[in-house]
């Protein structure tokens, strides 16, 4: 039997300087009907350039050097602009990573819908939305008749995602390639984006591609897997068998990497608070308060997680802690003594002794200094340090976050996400600290390299003794790291306690939404998990009222505005 | 070294622009040296043709052309400069500091530019000049502080978009000072389109001052400059004679060489492939 896609050794190039350098390098991929195909790897790993290569598309700058892509008996790199326009959006559809990026703000879901199989003039504009609504249905979207009316902003991201996977479904295409789209959403959204896209594979018997760095996400999908790296194929093979039983080393470091544990640390236990924020309530302007009498304890030494979904006030805490944002009400008390509100008011000591990491490393150090500049400067603005003096130190702090000595005339665009989030771990280093805030520090990197970053700060502690405050919504990172944990919903927290305790049953109904949302290792992970919340609901509502009574139906209150 | 490196990588269109450039600023150097006359000396009949003792031939009272455009590279290229430099220190000094403090700081800087900005630029310059008098000086400072409103918007803009960046913020975390913020965090970032701006409006002012000389307000007679010449001699177009057709190119030929240049930094800044 022919498959539906195949693609035979096809090399990818970029255009870098003057130079095209290979991307992907020779990769054979095949794509039978109905079957989904799971491609992980990590960035630069030439998955999301394969991907779209499955349409004969590349991005701008990259080109198809050799190779044949043959789609339902015709090679697409041979074919003309029209016969590749009547392919794309048609029968091979492309689901972004960003749905948010990806719709146009100003018009309607539906709008944008129906635009595809109208364009083509595959439907009229009654039977395209028709269609539509029918897809919003089998999506599980909520009022499927006139979500589409809704523009963009008036969804949710999750919904967004759906309906961008409507967007894709539109004419019914053989196969849909989806690039990491459920990166970007919250653990607990994107089991609903998951389970969609499952159901809607299964009943059109739709063949699929996709791409996800998460191996755990991927094997609730996908029938085979292709393990690439650094645009070579690692390793091919069925889903159950590549768990089971991973042939290659490296795909063996991609499904431990969650693995990693360590007990609460005893300074948890003793009672030497070193942050104590006191019934704190923020908000931004006038509008609702993000944050609701929040109380949280630091101890010295210890690492306290704060857990929640995106809007939770997680990053608002933070703000409030480093007095970037002065609280309406409470205190924030530091080793004993109240600190000023505003950080305007606080003095240059109590500056120094906190620090705060952030999320994103790329625009968290300026991309005109170079690293002596990073790392010098507070070594200057808080112990003078100069010349000679601060070189010595400087080197030193690249070996503590462990980055060679000649890194230090470099810039931050020559080093690699990991190594730059090293350099935000140094910077902090650099004031030597009590307290750390790592505001979702390892969130934008890959598995492998964030694993590095986690085992780095648990080492920095050990050797100096500073406490972490650590926000996250990744939970297999808090398992890794935290003493403590705080779980925040909705500016409020619904649960608070040493590590044990939160991590075993019974939990809050929020942090067991949260924990049993986490993608196992388990290809059957998401059927057990939707078959066993369906029964819960069943006993607790025998009426089949709504479930998930946790969520605010706040897109349809910004809809009925 | 490294500046003529990157000269040897650059696309034709740049090295065009770097030579009109560079032969601009020689003539402006060097004017006293390679003009044949005396800036001011009358040498000839009026508006006599093109000869071998005057290359372009006379102007209006019959002095030589060339000598004349020479000089006049001097002063109009001069006095472009300085307003530019001046128009930029006031203009990103006020937008960066609108950026960084916010609040009624912004406000209040913000509806200045806009007051100034209300009024048709021209009809400003006018009105200042014959009030304060016409003089060099005088000029300069007018131009500059009309330019800076356009300048304050482009860098308080660009300011704003690196203001809410992360790095800007650990600054602030660490206790930096507003100075510190402005000069090492925002100021670097800012200057791929602050210098792009800086060539475009380079080339306005020399429009600028050409017009106001145009209108008899820019630089006074005798001294030389390229809007007065064309104006002086505007009336030879109706005899058929082209004679003010040559400083309105020397004008032009400015104008496109300073923006190929602006361009190919643009590009380079932008961080684009071909």
């Amino acid at each position: 039997m022919s498959h539906l896609l195949e693609m035979k050794n096809v090399v990818i190039e970029g255009l870098s300087g003057r130079r095209w350098q290979p991307i992907v390098k020779g990769v054979d991929l095949h794509l039978n009907r109905g079957e989904v195909l799971g491609l992980i790897g990590e960035s630069g790993a030439g998955k999301s350039t394969l991907g779209l290569a499955s349409m004969a598309y590349t991005r701008g700058g990259c080109r198809i050097a050799s190779g044949s892509i043959v789609f339902d008996g015709k090679d697409l790199t041979k074919a003309s602009r029209s016969e590749l326009r009547n392919i794309r959006g048609v029968r091979i559809a492309y689901v972004a990573q960003s749905a948010a990026a990806s719709f146009n703000p100003a018009h309607t879901l539906l709008k944008q819908c129906v635009e595809v199989p109208v364009q083509h003039g595959l439907m009229s504009y009654q039977e395209a939305a028709e269609k539509a609504v029918d897809t919003y249905r089998r999506l599980l979207l909520p009022d499927p008749e006139n979500i589409g009316y809704r523009y963009p902003h008036q969804v949710s991201g999750g919904q967004l995602q759906r309906a961008m996977v409507a967007m894709a479904m539109a004419c019914q295409p053989d196969i849909i390639v989806f690039d990491e789209p459920t990166t970007a959403l919250d653990v607990t959204t994107q089991i609903e984006v998951l389970t969609a896209i499952k159901e809607i594979t299964r009943q059109f018997r739709t063949a699929a591609i996709y791409i996800s760095h998460d191996l755990a996400v991927v094997a609730q999908l996908a029938d085979r897997i292709m393990v690439l790296r650094d645009g070579e194929l690692v390793e091919e093979g069925e889903t159950r068998q590549m768990l089971a039983n991973p042939q290659e080393e490296y795909t063996r470091a991609l499904l431990s990497v969650r693995k990693t544990r360590r007990p609460s640390n005893a300074h948890a236990l003793k009672d030497d608070v070193l942050l104590e924020v006191r019934g704190v309530s923020a908000s931004y302007g006038q509008g609702v308060e993000v944050l609701q009498d929040i109380n949280v304890k630091v101890k010295r030494k210890t690492t306290v997680a704060v857990v929640g979904e995106s809007g939770s006030g997680k990053s608002t805490l933070a703000r409030v802690v480093t007095g970037l944002l002065p609280p309406l009400k409470g205190t924030i008390v530091f080793d004993g003594e109240e600190l000023p509100a505003d950080l305007k008011a606080r003095d240059r000591e109590s500056l120094r002794r906190l620090q705060m990491i952030y999320q994103m490393p790329d625009t968290a150090l300026n991309p005109r200094q170079k690293l002596r500049t990073v790392l010098g400067r507070p070594l200057e603005f808080y112990f003078g340090m100069k010349g000679k003096e601060q070189e010595d130190r400087i080197i030193e702090l690249l070996d503590m976050v462990e980055l060679p000595p000649e890194y230090i005339d470099r810039y931050p665009t020559e080093l690699s996400g990991g190594e730059k989030q090293r350099v935000c771990i140094a910077r902090a280093l650099a004031a030597q600290p009590d307290l750390v805030i790592c505001d979702e520090v390892t969130s934008a990197l890959d598995p492998l390299v964030a694993e590095g970053v986690l085992e780095l700060l648990q080492k920095l502690q050990d050797r100096f003794g500073m406490s972490y405050l650590f926000i996250t919504h990744d939970l297999a990172t808090v398992k890794a790291i935290a003493d403590e944990i705080v779980v925040m919903w909705q500016g409020r927290i619904v649960e608070q306690g040493v590590k044990e305790e939160v991590l075993t049953p019974p939990h809050h109904e929020y942090t067991e939404l949260l924990l049993s949302s986490v993608p196992e290792m388990d290809p059957d992970w998401l059927d057990n998990l939707l078959a066993r919340r369906a029964r819960k609901r069943a006993r607790r509502r025998p009426d089949g009222g709504p479930g998930r009574p946790m969520r605010q139906p706040a897109p349809a209150a910004s809809y009925n505005r | 070294m490294a500046f003529w490196n990157l000269v040897r990588r650059s696309p034709w269109s740049a090295r065009i622009g770097l030579a009109i450039i560079a032969l601009n600023v020689f003539a402006a150097i060097f004017a006293p040296l390679i003009a044949p006359y005396g800036e001011t000396e009358i040498v000839g009949d009026v508006w006599a043709p093109k000869s071998a003792d005057h290359l372009l031939g006379t102007d209006q009272l019959g002095r030589d052309l060339l000598t004349r455009l020479i000089y006049g590279a001097r002063n109009t290229i001069a006095l472009a400069f300085v307003t530019t430099a001046l128009s930029f220190l006031v203009g990103s000094l006020c937008g960066f500091f609108a950026a960084t403090l916010g609040g009624w700081v912004d406000m209040l800087l913000s509806r200045i530019m806009d007051i100034i900005m209300a009024f048709p630029t021209l009809i400003f310059a006018l009105m200042v000049l014959s009030v304060v008098g016409t003089s060099i000086p005088a000029m300069i400072v007018v131009i500059a502080l009309l330019d800076s409103t356009r300048v304050f918007r482009l860098s308080r803009a660009v300011a704003m978009d690196i203001e809410v960046m992360e790095f800007v913020e650990a600054a602030r975390l660490r206790g930096e000072g507003i100075w510190w913020i402005m000069r090492h965090e925002i100021l670097p970032n800012a200057m791929p389109p602050l210098v792009a701006e800086f060539g475009l409006r380079f080339c306005f002012v020399f429009l600028f001052v050409a017009s106001l000389s145009f209108l008899g307000l820019g630089i006074q007679p005798p001294t030389a400059d390229w809007g007065s010449m064309v104006r002086e001699n505007a009336g030879a177009i109706t005899f058929g004679i082209f004679i003010p057709l040559w400083p309105a190119a020397a004008i032009a030929l400015l104008t496109v060489g300073v923006n190929l240049v602006v361009d190919w930094f643009l590009h380079m800044a932008s961080g684009l492939k071909e």
